[in-house]
């Protein structure tokens, strides 16, 4: 009886937070189908900011910015934490902890001070344009890929690696063969983790861009005093159902696949 | 070749990246920070921070800060708690459900809680139907609080939640059997085990609350100033770089000397691993 009781507070507790997590995504959801401009009185359902998403060149031009930059953010993270994460795992104590203040920095810093500091940075020695904002995103995504590979790194089996060198494969077959494959999904996660913070940073690139480059985030912040245009509640909408189905996707297809729980598919 | 030199080798690229586009902006930034706008030095900038509205800022964002890192942990620790008695413990269900939300658009969600928040919004329409009082929250500091602590609970819950479920259940039942009870299991077990992950929950939360200064323009009305938007306006609107500079670097001054006390603990590498 009171074990039920307690179960029951706890999934009310679940919901709360549930609710408080998600009911701003419900009321943006509920907007993107008002057929009406204003943001509290229901004019009926409509489909037609779905059907004008895309006519507008300022919301493509944001979306487009939005989505390179996120990609090859998260790509060039990639390329430069993937063998950083092998790299420190090999140091010992003194440069391991060197390294790893260095992969703390942008992730302990205030947004703020980031997003300044690199921007008095470009203005000095570059100008502020596109690849300052893709540098300034690939610096914070950074350390999401390092963090995700660093664990996933140390608990490599390197026997299969060292059984394939004696029999005669050359060190980069396997090595490609072998612990790649053990990678795949830290490789993955921080990959995704990286899209995720570029595309929901505002701060720092509000800084960094330079005049004409416009995310989703820094258009919309400039265009509140206009009034937004409901066409990016239902493309924010799409954008979030796109992920949500991936999401569901790839944890279903791993879970049939038998992979082990947990660890293996963090997302 | 050692493995202590491949070790360097490897992390050659990430070196580079970091020494150019953190630390030496970091020096631009000090460097700023200490001068004044015909190169002389200058300690003003810095310690603007102490003068009457800009310290004001700084107490009104250090009081925001603790208020929503506060919360944050009072929400989490039920939370987790709950993963672990309903067993939901699956970890990519718990990510996917607190990573989501971030692919909202950012400023939408923060104008959603706008929405939801204003006088003649969505929960005083809820309240007016349920026949309870409304409440007038828009454009205060609670608005303010509200929005951060929601945009910053996922960094707080993720690392408490790695900390918790990497405790084993044989050791809680140990525990149990020894005699304690569920408030025991939790305060002499799991609390104390989780301790790294609340370190570093809080280092992830603290500082970044004192500066949103997107969630305060928007929620707050222009009403509250954190210190984040005195900073901003330095830079966007009157072009003080080096004020602006100033108390960003006095900002990260009190984050340097708060900051150990909290992630000396944590153990540096495991802190925000998971996050």
């Amino acid at each position: 009886m009171r074990d039920r009781a307690v179960n029951f507070i706890t999934r009310f507790y679940l919901l709360l937070i549930f609710l408080f997590l998600y009911s701003p995504i419900a009321v943006l959801m509920v907007l993107s189908f008002n057929d009406s401009r204003s943001r509290v009185v229901w004019g009926g359902f409509t489909l037609k900011w779905y059907e004008r998403m895309f006519t507008s060149p300022h919301i493509t031009d944001a979306l487009v910015t939005t989505l390179a930059l996120a990609f090859f953010a998260s790509l060039l993270a990639v390329l430069i934490g993937f063998p950083a994460s092998f790299g420190i795992c090999m140091l010992r104590r003194s440069g391991r902890s060197v390294m790893m203040t260095l992969v703390n920095i942008p992730l302990l810093d205030a947004d703020i001070v980031t997003g300044i500091s690199m921007m008095l940075f470009f203005m000095r020695f570059m100008e502020l344009s596109f690849s300052s904002v893709l540098i300034a995103h690939t610096v914070f995504c950074i350390p999401y890929v390092i963090l995700a590979l660093m664990p996933r790194v140390e608990a490599v089996d390197w026997t299969p690696y060292e059984s394939a060198l004696d029999l005669g494969a050359t060190q980069p077959y396997a090595f490609l063969r072998m612990v790649m494959p053990q990678l795949y999904s830290g490789i993955i996660s921080g990959f995704f983790m990286s899209l995720t913070m570029s595309m929901d940073d505002f701060a720092i690139t509000y800084f960094t861009k330079g005049a004409g480059v416009n995310t989703l985030s820094t258009m919309i912040y400039g265009e509140i005093r206009k009034g937004i245009k409901p066409e990016l509640y239902a493309l924010s909408t799409v954008i979030f159902m796109a992920v949500l189905i991936l999401l569901l996707a790839v944890n279903v297809a791993t879970r049939k696949k038998g992979g082990e729980t947990g660890e293996g598919r963090a997302y | 070749m050692t493995s202590e030199k491949k070790g360097w080798g490897l992390s050659f690229p990430f070196i580079l990246w970091s020494v150019g586009f953190t630390l030496i902006p970091l020096a631009v930034i000090t460097r700023y920070a200490f001068t004044d706008p015909d190169g002389g030095l200058t300690l003003d900038n810095v310690l603007a921070m102490g003068n009457r509205i800009n310290g004001q800022a700084f107490l009104v964002s250090l009081l925001v800060a603790f208020i929503c890192t506060l919360l944050c942990v009072l929400l989490a620790y039920p939370m987790v708690m709950a993963i672990r008695r309903l067993n939901l413990s699956s970890s990519a269900f718990i990510l996917i459900f607190l990573i989501l939300p971030m692919w909202m658009n950012f400023i939408l969600r923060i104008l959603a809680w706008q929405m939801i928040l204003s006088d003649n919004g969505i929960l005083n329409h809820f309240l007016t139907i349920l026949g309870l009082p409304k409440v007038f929250i828009a454009n205060t500091w609670l608005a303010v609080i509200i929005g951060v602590t929601y945009d910053y609970f996922p960094y707080m819950m993720l690392p408490i939640y790695t900390a918790v479920s990497a405790i084993e259940k044989d050791i809680t039942e140990a525990a149990r059997d020894l005699g304690a009870g569920t408030l025991g299991v939790f305060t002499r077990v799991i609390f104390p085990l989780s301790l790294p992950g609340l370190f570093s929950g809080i280092t992830m939360v603290f500082v970044p609350s004192m500066t949103s200064f997107a969630v305060a323009d928007i929620l707050g009305g222009g009403k509250t100033q954190l210190i984040g938007n005195i900073i901003e306006q330095e830079f966007m609107r009157s072009s003080e770089m080096n004020l602006g500079s100033g108390l960003s670097i006095s900002l990260m001054i009190f984050m340097l000397i708060t900051l150990p006390v909290t992630v000396g603990r944590s153990g540096k590498e495991e802190g925000s691993r998971d996050i």
